[in-house]
């Protein structure tokens, strides 16, 4: 009975069947990398710690009320904002991308903080103006979101600015920016990208001309896309099976256990277990775009819509580099790839998802 | 009213969030349906097609790694170079239990107690599937045995290297620096600036002197050599290929003969020679003393060695010509001179009464003579041929520390050289402005007296010397020293040649460098402080003798060498240029704790002169040859 009531009382912010796909996704990636580390135990019981350490942000986040979350998104940007300033002033130029500041006890990458501060300070700022919103305040948001994706663009980090600008984006979007100036936006992009790709580096261009021709660049990130590819497809419908997959056993896949592990996968479990993730997936979306619809102020609203589809994003552009149909850019498999930082990152926006779906009957509209 | 109006815009605004929601749900699908279009497009329709290709055809991409460039002396004589040798190594992913394996190897093959320290050093650091070696430089009998047993050994194979090897050891140590393995922090630099490619299957990397300087290079461009594999993993037939390109040979401008002899002149002694070519910057000998075995750097120097050498009081893996520091002593009174004539400070003709001490005005603190007594009537010319140190203290003090800073600046003094081979210092050029940054306090005139000789604040390093002495032979027309010369693709049998413009000229007039160059030469004569470096030779040689002390000395203390622990003697150094008429050689040599300029440093610039312009190869001898000869700075 008691231990019932404990039960409750550490679950009650935790949404069920938000942590059902949670939980099945973080089964799967244990499973694969099992497979991935070539039936070895190190890198599965590491992602176990990494789990753990994520899931306990996650529950203490879920815990916190709305109002905390609020107030704390001045502050984290501002942080962030400062840290970046710090990097491209005084940054460790580390081998010609200025990306680390120094604390002399370790070393910080400001980019990371600004994946969730730059979507959580727009949202606020929304809220405030909420009564009075004109063009101006979405011009302010968007300034909101330029200056530290320029900053992030600067170091050069095409690939964390691009994805800190989508996740701004829907925030915009989601707050009602007109489809007037979305359809400008669109057609102003599709006009720069000339100019765009005249200030890209040599080896980002070379990134994306390699998707044309994976064979140009045999000895590297075209060998990955080439080999990933061979494994996606040589998967088939029913896969390899579990453990038996030719192109993750005998060496040919690169990073198999991050970046690539969506090959591993496929090659194993073939089509149906790709329909059976990407249904996995799926829900986890659906799910939030339903916490997103529940939600009780705009604030929420905001913050839960962009924490959703950048989910969705991550997953598609690492599905899509992993099958060949986006450059390689290093961006892992939401909740399977190995890795700690990203982990504890997605946690951490889940978290926020369960308190604005839990806390939302406290909050008097 | 206005209640009503907020109202009504809430309910709006919420359809029209719940809008763009199902707009996102949109988005969502759309990518969605992408990617199940691709996935059916792979795992479906093209499914045979690669399985076929992942089946049936197993393709290896195997790079082939280049041969790295050699290295060459200005006659062509190998200072780097490869060999094809056997190594012994070890997948440790691929063997169960590393430690009995190798046990199980060394009944087989010797494997000494370096070796098995090396191997776990190198496998604590090494990155995940990397093969290590555990014994290089197999012999052929050795080879042949494992080959025979090798089935006993999963995970341990022999491959057939080409081995880099220096054979001028540490007379080119500092100089030519080493290769060694590629470590995690290589890698993640050879990540970011895109070249990890053209590493893969790489071991090795330019680790320190020209090997670092000039990695790119020497490493060359890698084959890739695609291979079928059957069920197993092992190679059945090569299907296509495109040969490595091999890294590019160095041509140098040193002459290592010249270099051997610069090297062993210095006997016990530790310092540092630089020689230029004043006519085109070429550096022709480059030594620091002592030097280093770079040979056992390349597989990864055993912790014992390396302790030695790292704690040695002599640090010999320093590189004291291009990072040693140093004030500069008498040398820098050349150039003193030269901007006292510039400034219109003192003309050739005024002279002073040396009583053996200068004082400032209205001070009562002693700047002394080297000279008990002093050298009586002193004009520019003897100052120099003497050192006489009071002339110097005045001329520094009515030249101002501004002047100094401005016209020393431009022999280099206080800048890198910019010669190719990381990792130079600057040296110190003291300023006001400096002192502020540094000590917050203003400039005292007492600071400039000292800098007048080369004793104040200023650092020099032996290569700064060599460069400001070389621009001064070839009368103020500098070259920025180098020490390749020449690059040689083989590819393209193109030759690339190092600049050999003047990086600029100084406007000096002919009558002062006239001047100074006769004094510099009456340095190496009877009545100068170098006479004997130039006895008996055909040829005239400029030069400068200097003291750089260790230890400061108290008010009215007096130096006495003998009084004095080893290591805190003063250093002695010698600058010279030869033939002085027309200089074909400028050099530099320094010799730590070697006492006097005139007494240590100069025999050796001697041998190294007498062998660059007449070919004299001088005996064997002991340093200490020219003893005590009565002479001082």
């Amino acid at each position: 009975m008691i231990r019932r009531q404990l039960w409750q009382r550490l679950t009650a912010h935790i949404d069920r069947p938000l942590m059902l796909g949670i939980v099945l996704l973080l089964l799967t990636s244990l499973l694969v990398l099992y497979s991935a580390d070539n039936a070895s135990l190190s890198q599965p019981l590491n992602q176990v710690r990494n789990i753990a350490v994520a899931l306990t942000c996650m529950w203490l986040v879920a815990n916190l009320p709305l109002h905390y979350l609020m107030r704390t998104a001045v502050p984290i940007y501002v942080f962030g904002m400062v840290l970046l300033i710090a990097v491209a002033l005084f940054g460790e130029i580390s081998h010609g991308a200025r990306r680390w500041l120094n604390l002399g006890v370790t070393t910080i990458q400001p980019s990371e903080l600004m994946k969730v501060g730059v979507p959580l300070m727009m949202a606020w700022y929304f809220e405030k103006n909420e009564a009075t919103l004109t063009l101006k305040n979405y011009f302010v948001a968007a300034l909101l979101l330029l200056l530290p994706v320029a900053l992030i663009a600067r170091q050069p980090d095409l690939g964390t600015s691009l994805l800190i600008s989508a996740s701004g984006f829907y925030v915009l979007f989601l707050a009602g920016l007109s489809w007037r100036v979305i359809g400008g936006l669109f057609v102003a992009g599709l006009a720069s990208a000339p100019i765009l790709w005249s200030v890209l580096h040599d080896y980002q261009r070379h990134r994306i001309l390699m998707l044309f021709d994976p064979s140009q660049d045999a000895l590297g990130n075209g060998y990955h896309t080439i080999q990933a590819t061979i494994a996606v497809g040589s998967g088939g419908i029913l896969g390899k099976g579990y453990l038996n997959g030719t192109q993750t056993h005998l060496d040919f896949l690169p990073e198999r256990t991050t970046d690539f592990i969506f090959a591993v996968y496929s090659e194993e479990f073939g089509l149906i277990g790709n329909l059976i993730l990407l249904s996995l997936y799926a829900f986890v979306v659906m799910r939030g775009f339903i916490i997103t619809g529940n939600a009780s102020t705009y604030f929420t609203r905001l913050m839960a819509g962009s924490i959703t589809l950048t989910f969705a994003t991550y997953t598609f552009v690492n599905m899509g580099m992993v099958s060949g149909i986006l450059p390689v850019v290093g961006v892992p498999l939401p909740l399977i790839s190995y890795g700690g930082t990203s982990m504890l990152t997605l946690l951490l926006g889940f978290g926020l998802l369960m308190s604005i779906e839990t806390h939302k009957k406290l909050v008097k509209t | 009213m206005n209640k009503q109006v907020e109202f009504k815009n809430h309910q709006r605004e919420i359809f029209h969030f719940q809008l763009r929601l199902v707009v996102s749900i949109g988005f969502v699908l759309v990518l969605l349906a992408i990617l199940l279009i691709r996935f059916v497009y792979l795992q479906a329709v093209r499914h045979s097609y690669y399985q076929t290709l992942a089946e049936s055809n197993r393709i290896f991409i195997v790079p082939i790694v280049p041969n790295r460039g050699l290295i060459l002396d200005r006659n062509g004589v190998e200072l780097a170079r490869n060999f094809s040798g056997y190594t012994l190594e070890i997948k440790p992913n691929q063997t169960a239990d590393v430690e009995a394996t190798i046990n199980e190897l060394s009944t087989l093959i010797e494997v000494t107690q370096k070796d098995r320290k090396r191997f776990k050093k190198q496998l604590a650091e090494s990155r995940n599937f990397e093969t290590l070696m555990i014994r290089s430089r197999l012999s052929d009998e050795e080879a042949a045995r494992f080959v025979a047993q090798q089935y006993r050994f999963p995970g341990v194979e022999i491959k057939a290297r080409l081995f880099r090897d220096y054979p001028f050891g540490e007379k080119t140590a500092h100089l030519i620096g080493y290769i060694g393995r590629i470590n995690q922090t290589d890698m993640k630099l050879l990540e970011d600036s895109d070249l990890a490619s053209n590493y893969r299957g790489s071991d090795y990397i330019g680790k320190t002197g020209l090997e670092q300087s000039y990695e790119s290079e020497l490493h060359g461009t890698t084959g890739i050599e695609q291979v079928e594999v059957d069920a197993g993993g092992r190679a059945v037939r090569m299907l296509s290929s495109v040969a490595p390109v091999s890294g590019n040979t160095l041509v140098l401008s040193i002459d290592v003969k010249l270099q051997e002899i610069a090297e062993q002149s210095f006997g016990d002694y530790r310092g540092a020679l630089v020689a230029i070519d004043p006519n085109n910057g070429d550096v022709l000998a480059f030594v620091s003393k002592p030097g280093y075995d770079p040979n056992p750097f390349i597989d990864g120097i055993d912790t014992q060695s390396w302790d030695e050498l790292n704690n040695s009081p002599d640090v010999p893996l320093n590189n004291r010509a291009l990072r040693g520091q140093y004030p500069p002593g008498s040398t820098i009174k050349p150039f003193m001179a030269l901007a006292g004539l510039n400034f219109n400070t003192r003309t050739p003709e005024e002279t002073i009464s040396d009583q053996g001490v200068f004082y400032l005005p209205g001070s009562s603190r002693q700047y002394r003579d080297w000279k008990v007594g002093g050298h009586g009537s002193v004009n520019m010319f003897k100052a120099i041929t003497v050192s006489c140190d009071t002339y110097f203290y005045g001329l520094a003090t009515e030249l101002g520390i501004d002047n100094i800073f401005n016209y020393l600046s431009r022999f280099g003094f206080g800048k890198k050289t910019g010669i190719d081979l990381e990792g130079e210092t600057p040296g110190l050029l003291p300023s006001q402005e400096w002192k502020m940054k540094r000590y917050q306090q203003i400039w005292y005139p007492g600071d400039t007296v000292s800098v007048g000789i080369g004793q104040g604040y200023n650092l020099v390093t032996p290569l700064q010397l060599a460069f400001a002495t070389a621009t001064l032979a070839n009368n103020g027309v500098a070259y920025k020293p180098h020490l390749v010369k020449e690059v040689r693709s083989l590819r393209s049998s193109e030759n690339r040649f190092i600049a050999k413009d003047p990086i600029y000229g100084l406007n000096i007039d002919p009558a002062h460098l006239d001047l100074v160059k006769r004094a510099m030469v009456a340095v190496t004569q009877p009545g100068g402080t170098a006479v004997y470096a130039s006895l008996g030779t055909p040829y005239h040689i400029a030069g400068k003798t200097g003291t750089a002390q260790v230890i400061a000395m108290k008010q009215g203390e007096k130096y006495d060498a003998d009084k004095i622990d080893e290591r805190h003697r003063d250093h002695a150094w010698f600058i010279a240029f030869a033939p002085a008429e027309q200089p074909k050689i400028a050099l530099v040599v320094l010799v730590e704790n070697g006492g006097h300029g005139g007494s240590t440093a100069a025999p050796i610039a001697r041998k190294v002169l007498d062998y660059y312009l007449l070919g004299k190869v001088p005996k064997p001898l002991a340093v200490a040859e020219v003893k005590e000869a009565g002479e001082h700075d």
